[in-house]
Parts: structure tokens; sequence; C-alpha cells
């Protein structure tokens, strides 16, 4: 899922200097899974506004609403008929999401309540990986599930660099060095000899904003 | 939340009490309990008030003085942080 | 002959080969790097000259070696994929060819996180491994990455360097043939303490056949002092320091702990001259080079040879 960290409190309430009347909208996929963005945050974030805005004598009103998902229109419709009385939206949930509502009330300011972090899993409660880097050409299958993009520092394909530093990366003994696992992961299967030949320069296709159009499908004339 | 809705609404404190930790009945609520308390006082920092305001006290069921002495500090350490600013906001 | 290279020359000729290394300053006194060259020049057959290393801003290392070709010294360019894409590597390489420059070094690069420039972006658009191979296809094809044909191509002899001390320890003569196969030249290994260790690491070396595919030279540091032991055995990732080492530091007088670590440098290159699969020694006297003529004295590495 996309990992999203709630904002500082400070940043957010800068935000919204001059507004009194913010509708503080939230997310029920990605963000409410990592807990940072779904019901309970907007109603969390809403209180600490709230409290903060009245000890500075300058009480701000402020709506909640959480959304299935901010990335599907079919979601965001139910907002419609109630974004007009408000200044400005709050938005807790990943940057598409908050692009999305911004693309749909273009005369609004729309504001990111949240900082979009990674595509990742879930370790446990409140503990979140980074594992996915989306560079649109996924190596996964000779390096034995474990992707060099992320989980080397330095992104390499023909790893690990000198510093490797018994099973971590020279960064921090708290990361493991990917190479060090890709390596015991094929030596554990049998098929180290994936690695044994040099992979050549890679075509890096996360340059530009990219679209997918599924086969059988295509771009409507006009987007709704 | 309800701890944060208390404050938010006027209080001046808010004590939650839970069992001595390693006794619990239901084996971790209090441990956790611990937890949201500490980070309700982070919140409250964040936002300008005193964290102070909202603690966690542990007893068992059965210390009834032990109970009444910690209601007595923390009445008296709520006195001395004053009332809660946001007073004046709550209806009635 | 691929670059013509007094180093390739030297080794070539099956000398025993004598290299040094040289940081350049932190800011724009090449003044600096001059002084350096007059404790080299004569002692050692190329020079080392690092690229923004510990992810530290410095003088370019393509700059630093245009100084040393006018102090009459032959420089190895060290280039690393921290800083640079493909565009802006090919192209100093084809500016560095022209001033000169025949020896480089393809390097990964220390993360940015170490240096004085923390929050930078680490580049990386290829690897060390692919740099070798991109070096390789320039000189022996004409051709730049992207396809395009040159007419006059750069002629570099082309080296890299290995660990042989870092996990998983069993992978590392693998990595070294990887380079091999991506076209290196010559080898420089990480600076070497655990002489048990190396000698294992080099014995799968040769069974393998790849220490006559390419030069190895050996990695040296003189230890100045304990500290300085304790130091890289602790915080210096993929360096091994023996505990017998530091010993033998504590095991003289305080003044003479340079000496002793001198001392064990060179002990240590009379075997890498005897070593089968070593081809030379790399000494790298960081913020040292001014005990050079003296080590290269002592190691008897001198005259350094004149090969046509």
């Amino acid at each position: 899922m996309i990992v999203a960290e709630r904002k500082p409190f400070e940043e957010i309430k800068d935000m919204l200097k001059g507004y009194k009347k913010v509708l503080n909208v939230g997310c029920g996929t990605c963000v409410a899974v990592c807990l940072t963005g779904g019901e309970k945050e907007v109603d969390v974030l809403n209180a600490e506004l709230d409290m903060a805005r009245k000890l500075d004598e300058d009480p701000i009103e402020l709506g909640a609403v959480t959304v299935e998902r901010q990335c599907d229109r079919e979601y965001l419709e139910t907002l419609d008929d109630k974004v007009g009385d408000y200044e400005a939206l709050l938005s807790m949930a990943c940057g598409a999401g908050i692009q999305f509502l911004a693309e749909r009330y273009p005369d609004m300011p729309v504001l990111p309540a949240v900082d979009t972090t990674f595509i990742g899993v879930n370790q446990d409660v409140g503990w979140y990986e980074e594992r996915c880097r989306s560079c649109s050409a996924c190596v996964l299958a000779w390096t034995g599930g474990i992707c060099p993009v992320t989980m080397c520092a330095k992104g390499l394909y023909n790893g690990p660099c000198g510093g490797t530093d018994q099973g971590k990366c020279e960064i921090s003994q708290e990361q493991p060095c990917a190479w060090f696992e890709i390596y015991g992961r094929l030596a554990g299967q049998d098929r180290l000899d994936l690695i044994k030949r040099f992979y050549a320069i890679v075509p890096w296709k996360n340059q530009k904003p990219r679209t997918l159009i599924q086969p059988g499908y295509k771009k409507p004339e006009q987007a709704e | 939340m309800h701890l944060l809705r208390a404050i938010q609404k006027g209080a001046d404190g808010v004590y939650a009490v839970g069992c001595l930790e390693g006794n619990c009945h239901y084996n971790e609520g209090n441990l956790r309990a611990r937890e949201r308390v500490e980070h309700v006082r982070i919140l409250l920092e964040e936002v300008g008030l005193e964290g102070d305001r909202v603690r966690m006290y542990n007893l068992s069921s059965g210390e009834g003085p032990t109970f009444a002495a910690y209601a007595r500090e923390m009445t008296e350490h709520i006195k001395s942080l004053g009332p809660n600013p946001l007073k004046k906001w709550a209806k009635g | 002959m691929k670059s013509g290279s007094n180093l390739e020359k030297v080794l070539e000729a099956g000398h025993f080969a004598f290299t040094g290394e040289l940081g350049p300053p932190r800011d724009t006194d090449g003044e600096e790097v001059r002084h350096k060259c007059s404790y080299l020049k004569g002692n050692v057959d190329a020079v080392n000259i690092t690229d923004n290393q510990t992810a530290v801003v410095r003088l370019a290392s393509w700059a630093a070696c245009l100084i040393l070709i006018q102090e009459g010294l032959e420089p190895n360019f060290q280039m690393v994929c921290r800083d640079r894409n493909r565009l802006a590597m090919q192209a100093d390489i084809l500016g560095a060819y022209y001033h000169g420059v025949r020896n480089m070094l393809c390097l990964s690069g220390d993360h940015c996180m170490f240096g004085d420039h923390p929050d930078a972006m680490g580049v990386f658009d290829i690897d060390s491994i692919q740099l070798i191979n991109m070096v390789k296809t320039m000189r022996d094809e004409s051709k730049l990455q992207g396809g395009q044909e040159m007419e006059h191509p750069p002629k570099m002899f082309i080296g890299a360097a290995i660990n042989p001390f870092a996990e998983p320890f069993d992978w590392r003569v693998h990595r070294l043939a990887k380079k091999i196969e991506a076209g290196v030249d010559f080898i420089q290994t990480q600076c070497i303490y655990n002489m048990d260790r190396f000698r294992t690491f080099i014995q799968q070396a040769n069974d393998m056949g790849l220490t006559e595919k390419a030069y190895i030279l050996a990695g040296v540091t003189p230890m100045k002092n304990v500290g300085m032991a304790r130091y890289m055995q602790k915080k210096v990732p993929g360096i091994e320091v023996p505990e017998e080492l530091i010993d033998r530091l504590k095991g003289v007088d305080k003044k003479k702990v340079a000496d002793e670590g001198i001392k064990i440098a060179c002990e240590q290159v009379e075997e890498f001259k005897e070593m089968k699969g070593v081809h030379g020694v790399h000494m790298m006297a960081i913020e040292w080079e001014h005990m050079v003529p003296r080590i290269a004295e002592e190691a008897k590495v001198l005259p350094r040879p004149v090969v046509d």
C-alpha cells in the first residue's frame, strides 16, 4: 500500500492560517491502514486544530468526512454538495488522492495534511516499511524477490559494494545490505548463477509522469 | 480520542487509572492505555497546552487509600497548572 | 597496448607495480596537490586521485589529475557512480583523456550521508560494473553508451576496486569475476591487514584463472598509531584489522609505533612480491604522503622501472 506520514502539526496549522472554515477529508484505504489519514486520524487532527486555534483566540470551524478512496472519482462525488460550504479543503490522502481532489475542485485551495512517503508493507500495527520504487522494470525474478533499486541504498544491479558491513548497509547498522540478503536468498534456493552474470545498464523509466492503459481499453475522448 | 475530547471540551485535567503493570485482567490493556496516554500528552504539547494535564496512574482495585492519595495529588497538580484556557470556549 | 600508460607498460613488462594515492584539497588550493606530488615523484608508477572521497566535496578528480600531469606524474583518475549520470561521466572521460589521462578507476562511491552534503541526491544512474563495461565499450568499440560512434575514442586502462573482506566472503571472488567479465584491466584491493583471509581469497582467484585476466594490486596502508588501528577496526566498514596487529603496535615504545607500522607494511609488501596472483602493491598513505619516499625505500621497490 501507499504509506504516508502526517505532517508536523505546526506545518499544518501554518497552512490553515487565515482560513476560518475548512473541511478535513480523510481516506479509507492506504492511509487508513497505516494509521495516518483515516476517519480516526481526521478526528484527532481536527481536535488538535480546534484546541490550538482557540488558544490563539482565532477559532476555526472544521468539518470532517472520510471517503473510501480519494483516487477514484466515484467516491469523490459524494463530496460535491459539501465542499461549497467551506473556504478550503484539507486532505489526509496520499499525494495522488490530494491531487485528484484539487483537480475536481479547481477553485478551492486544497492542502496536504500528509507527506506521501513510500510503497510499502505492513510489518505490524504502526510499523510500515518501504519495498518498491515503482521503477517500471521489475527485476525481482533474478534477485530472489528482493528489490535492488529500493533496498540497496545505491540502487546497484551488480552489488554489493565494498562498503557492506557484516550483512548491513554502510549507511546504518539498522539497514540490512540488500545484496547480502539477495545472495543469501538465492544461495538458499541454489540459484546463485542468476547473479554471477553481469547486468547491463538499466533504461530508467521513471523520469516523467507515467500512464497505463490496459489492453482492450482506451482513453476516452474527454475525461469525466 | 476520549482523552483529547475531555480537554478540548474544557476539562482542566484527566487522569486514567489502570492496573499495576503485569497485573492486568485483560493482559495488555493497561500497557496500551499507557501508550495512548503518552501519545495524547505529546499531542497536547504540540497544540500549546501542558501535556501534564493528562496522566496515568497504576494501582490495584483493593488499594482504596492509594487511589484517594492519587486523586489528591492530581487535584493539587492541576490546581498548580491553572485552569484550562479552552474553558471559556466550552458551552454552558 | 590498450592505453599506453606507464602503469600499463610496467605491468605488461612483468614488473611488480607500486602505486600511490592522493586526496585533493577541499578548496581551490591546487598548490597543495603540487606539494604532495613532490614526495611521490619517482617513488611510484602512478597515483590515484580520489573523487569526492567519503562524499565530501573536494577539488575535482579530473582537475587534480591535470595538475599531476603538469608535475610529471601519472594519475589514476577515480570516478564514482554517486555524483554523475552516464552523460556527465562520458563527457568527463572524453575531456580527461584529451588532457592526457590514461588510467581510470570505476568505483561505486560512499553514500552521501557520510559526507558534508548528506541530503544530496545520490545519482547512481549506473553502477561500478556497468561503468567498467561502458568505458571498455568506448575504448574497444569506439561507441558511446547510447550507441553513437566516435572518431577519436578514449583509450583508457580500466581499473576497479575490490574488497576481499566484506561479507558474504564467498561471493567476493565471483564479484571479481564479474568485473573482469565487464572488462576491467587492473584491480586495487581495499587495504589488507588480515593476511590469512587475503591468502585464501587470492588462492580462490588463482583457481578460477582470474589472476591471469587482470592485474591485481594489493592495498597496503601503514598504521600510524594504535588509535588509527582501533578506528579502522571498529569504525570503517569493510576493513578487517586482526587483534594481533594492534597488539604488535601496542608492544613497542610509543615513539616507535609509526616505525612499527611501516615495518609491518613492508613485511606485507615482501610477501606480496612472492605471492602468486599479485602483480603489485597500491600504497595508500593518505595524508602521510611525505612518508612515501621512506616507505618505498624500506619496501625495496626503488628505483621504479622505466619502460619504453
